[in-house]
């Protein structure tokens, strides 16, 4: 299968101004060279603490923002170079949905006209279809169809996120970037929302890019898997090499932070992050991770965080990962339960 | 505010933002009484024509005479129903008030969206422009432009139209700048939708309520300048008839003293009046935002 | 802070040449403001030379900077009915206003700022309710009408007050005398600054009250008097500044007719007299002075504010 999304040294600074006439005097770095792909109908997991850059990057890919340097290419096609026409025409292959189920639902608007309105602006539909399209879409996400004549504050979040999920998939989307579309719910609602997602993509063919902070969900979801820390990639392979065989401490220490319900694993050594993420605007040379790492040394100041192919397909910011890397048994009892 | 006791209505599954709205307005007595109040003298000044007893310009009876049966209210010092006038002036008074809040709430609207939407130098310059005018003295700018351009009813609707814009403009562009960065008028951009859509039609209707609630308060303060203008004798023109105009002759003291139907009734109206609109305007505010404590 | 500062009447500079352009642009409307600052006794034969002189035949923005310059070295114009200029009559009638307007400013607020604070520790109950109506009640009632009513029951009816002017004709006045011509027009123009003002401050100390560390504190069990008064107050008194700056401009225009109904020799009734008689150089010159001292007022909230206020960031 081809790649569909290929994201090529993605930068995005944000810049500081300050003074009597305004000037730039410091950089905000929120995403700092990030490269990566997606294959047609995969998922792609997109994991890290807040502030480390991942919302950015899927607000870049549906084009909310533009980047500061860097391309995306979307089946072949470089996005920050369109025209706004052409970016227009093309972005309704790109769909998101958002993590807050509260506020990306209009609330002066019936659910039918929050589904109907792009497919009707973008021809997807006449005025006349609209009606048995909206009833399709409730079909496909599981809403009655009679959602469609009530205003969203009628619903309850999951369901919510149900209309969310449809408004996504009414302009018939290739690529849905889903940004952190759980994290808002109760835990027993998300295990369905991410069902709901996964059935969809199978049945559509669609590809996700999944942005998460909890390693459960994102791990339940995707195929591949991508750990950024401070507007860097620090690792990215298959979902299961991921967790059964983590090479980045950094990786290593988000794994273990998520809670095992098995007693008997409670006394694992234990990775934990100490200390705090450093200030974006104030980027240590580097590797990025050293100040907080297990197994920081001298050299790693001279770390220039490329990726490299450790093992074929798992590639890691770290050059010393290899040499304190897990061997897959030992970790493998921990991982099953995460 | 100013809900007195609160009147129990039951909400429905089914209650829609505007219902809700309507349910939490009619808790406060004090402004359903003043719509009720409103109502019967806006529908009292659309029928002068068939009610009033008298044509407001004319000599009906002798000068300055006591309220009597055929004249209710009396008669002004040109011999003319005071009644009559009264019911006339209502009308031309709510009229000023009306389109005057209407021009400044609709160029206001329109300059706060494009300001808040668009953001860079043509917010910078709207913005500068609303300071500027806010600068001037309100009534000040009211009266010099009165006085440039001959008073007359239509000139006084545009000047108090052309001069209460600014702070509807402020209140949109506050509000779109809110309304920009949430996540429905976000994925109204991921779908491609036009920048007009976007702005009548995702942010507009959510800003509707504030709106609404401005435009009250300055369809009172509307209705106060309109006849502080005509009481000076530079807004409507005699002889057409306002409940400011009413008031000239009130200066002087035998009228003060002796002749109280040739005040009273305007006087009393024109406070009753932005009373009301005011204690609407106050419920609509608190209904629209049920965490306001204003 | 500096910065901030800088910033500030940075921002307010071109509103500033703004004003002096919309000002200009009023007057261009009502007549030509060159010959206004050169005063109305032109002779007939000599408006060419003057027109050339006043720079008349030059294009639109350079009479503009002419006249600019003039208004710089302070020639507002000459009044075309009393001769006069414009800055000398400003100059001796701004006294009696500044009184004014400073009395009923302290008085207003010395009503609204207990009475607001007392409606939002009674929130809700009956006697919160009867502040916020006065308080409708207040904004309603036309200051024209109000100033009318007083004269009515405490000059013709009681004899009480004078109706008019400053001091009593024929004396030369005295402390107590101009106080007592100052209690009608100053109840007028307090009334409506109370009115306005009563529900914001109410609001201002209600959220307050209902915040976070007010609550934490009468938690700890501190006397609810001294909640009030001791940590709620103080922070009240923050957005009562901004209160202040924005009843400059309506004490500005409200002191107009109530000036012109009271005879009030200040500067309202020489703008209303103006205007009355359209001496365009002499209500130009009272714009322009007004929408500075505006101008000049928010300048100084916002300073304030942001030197009251620490959580006020300065970029």
């Amino acid at each position: 299968m081809s790649n569909q999304l290929i994201v090529e040294n993605l930068v995005k600074y944000y810049p500081i101004k300050d003074g009597i006439i305004p000037h730039t005097i410091a950089e905000i770095k929120a995403v700092d060279g990030v490269s990566f792909s997606i294959e047609e109908g995969t998922t792609l997991g997109l994991v890290g603490e807040s502030g480390c850059g991942k919302s950015t990057i899927g607000r870049q890919i549906v084009a909310l923002e533009k980047p500061t340097s860097g391309s995306i290419f979307f089946e072949g096609e470089d996005l920050t170079q369109m025209t706004a026409s052409r970016l227009q025409e093309k972005r309704t292959n790109l769909q998101m949905v958002f993590q807050d189920p509260y506020s990306s639902l209009n609330p002066r608007k019936k659910v039918f006209h929050i589904l109907a309105d792009p497919m009707i602006h973008h021809h997807i539909c006449t005025k006349e279809e609209a009606p048995s399209r909206v009833d399709e879409l409730l079909d496909m996400v599981g809403l009655n169809r009679s959602a469609k004549d009530r205003f969203p504050h009628e619903f309850s979040g999951g369901q919510r996120q149900r209309i969310g999920i449809a408004r996504a998939l009414a302009l018939n989307p290739r690529l849905i970037v889903l940004d952190e579309p759980v994290s808002a719910l109760d835990v027993s609602i998300q295990a369905q929302i991410l069902n709901l997602l996964k059935n969809l993509k199978a049945k559509l063919g669609l590809t996700y890019l999944f942005i998460g902070h909890g390693l459960g969900a994102v791990r339940y979801i995707s195929d591949r898997i991508a750990v950024m820390y401070m507007g860097k990639i620090v690792e990215l392979a298959d979902a299961d090499t991921l967790f059964t065989h983590p090479l980045h401490p950094y990786t290593k220490a988000l794994r273990d932070a998520a809670p095992v319900p098995d007693p008997t694993l409670r006394d694992r050594k234990s990775s934990a992050l100490t200390g705090e993420v450093g200030s974006a605007m104030d980027i240590p040379s580097g590797c990025r991770f050293k100040n907080r790492c297990v197994h920081a040394c001298a050299g790693c100041s001279a770390v220039n965080m490329e990726l490299i192919e450790a093992e074929p397909g798992h590639f890691v910011a770290c050059p010393y990962a290899l040499r304190f890397a897990e061997t897959p048994k030992s970790a493998k009892g921990g991982a099953e339960h995460v | 505010m100013l809900k007195l006791k609160p009147v129990n209505i039951p909400s429905s599954p089914a209650d829609t933002y505007n219902r809700q709205i309507l349910r939490r307005f009619l808790k406060h007595r004090l402004a359903v009484v003043s719509l009720i109040f409103l109502g019967l003298i806006v529908l009292l000044a659309i029928l002068a024509p068939v009610i009033a007893p008298y044509d407001p310009n004319r000599i009906t009876g002798g000068f300055s005479q006591a309220p009597s049966y055929e004249h209710w209210l009396g008669t002004d010092q040109s011999g003319r129903d005071v009644l009559s006038r009264l019911l006339y002036g209502t009308r031309i008074s709510l009229l000023v008030g009306f389109m005057a809040t209407l021009i400044s709430t609709v160029i206001g609207v329109i300059l706060g969206l494009l300001s808040g939407y668009f953001g860079g130098w043509l917010d910078m310059v709207i913005m500068r422009i609303t300071d500027m005018v806010m600068s001037f003295p309100y009534i000040l700018l009211v009266l010099v432009a009165a006085a440039i351009f001959e008073p007359g009813l239509v000139n006084i609707i545009l000047i108090l139209g052309f001069v209460d814009w600014p702070g509807v403009a402020r209140l949109v562009r506050g509000n779109v700048l809110a309304l920009r960065e949430t996540n429905f008028v976000k994925s109204a951009e991921v779908a491609g939708m036009p920048k007009g859509y976007i702005l009548f039609s995702e942010i507009l209707p959510n800003t509707v309520a504030p709106i609404l609630v401005y435009a009250t308060s300055v369809f009172a303060l509307s209705i106060l300048d309109e006849a502080a203008l005509s009481y000076l004798g530079m807004g409507v023109t005699l002889p057409t008839a306002s409940l400011g105009n009413m008031l000239n002759g009130a200066e002087s003291i035998t009228i003060l003293t002796s002749k109280p139907w040739l005040w009273i009734p305007a006087g009393s109206l024109i406070i009753l009046l932005a009373l009301s609109i005011n204690f609407i305007g106050d419920a609509l505010r608190d209904a629209a935002d049920p965490t306001s404590t204003k | 802070m500096f910065k901030y500062i800088v910033k500030r009447i940075l921002i307010a500079l071109p509103v500033l040449l703004g004003i002096t352009m919309i000002d200009y642009g009023i007057m261009c409307l009502a007549g030509n403001p060159l010959e206004m600052i050169a005063g109305p006794r032109v002779s007939m034969e000599a408006l060419e030379n003057k027109a050339i002189l006043l720079g008349l035949d030059k294009p639109f923005y350079i009479q503009y900077l002419v006249w600019l310059g003039q208004l710089l070295q302070g020639n507002l114009g000459t009044s075309m009915k009393s001769y006069l200029e414009v800055s000398d009559m400003i100059g001796s009638h701004i006294g009696p206003t500044l009184l004014l307007m400073g009395t009923s400013l302290i008085v207003g607020l010395a009503i609204a700022v207990p009475a607001g604070i007392f409606s939002a520790i009674h929130q809700y109950k009956k006697r919160d309710y009867a502040v916020v109506t006065l308080s409708f009640v207040g904004m309603s009632i036309p200051g024209f009408f109000l100033a009318l009513m007083l004269i009515y029951l405490f000059t013709v009816r009681l004899g009480w007050l004078p109706s008019g002017g400053m001091t009593t004709l024929g004396t030369d006045g005295g402390f107590l005398d101009v106080v007592l011509h100052m209690i009608m027009p100053v109840t007028v123009l307090a009334v409506s600054i109370a009115g306005s003002n009563i529900r914001y401050v109410r609001s201002a100390m209600l959220e307050i009250l209902q915040s976070d560390y007010l609550r934490t504190a009468k938690a700890k069990g501190i006397g609810r008097r001294r909640v009030i008064f001791k940590h709620a107050l103080r922070n009240a008194l923050i957005p009562i500044i901004t209160v202040i700056g924005m009843q400059i401009p309506t004490l500005f225009g409200g002191s107009i007719i109530v000036e012109k109904i009271f005879s009030w020799p200040g500067l309202g009734l020489m703008t209303m007299n103006a205007i009355l008689g359209r001496d365009y150089p002499v209500i130009m010159g009272v714009c322009l002075l007004s929408a500075v001292v505006v101008l000049a007022a928010n300048l100084i909230t916002d300073i304030l504010y942001a030197l009251v206020d620490p959580t006020i960031s300065y970029h």
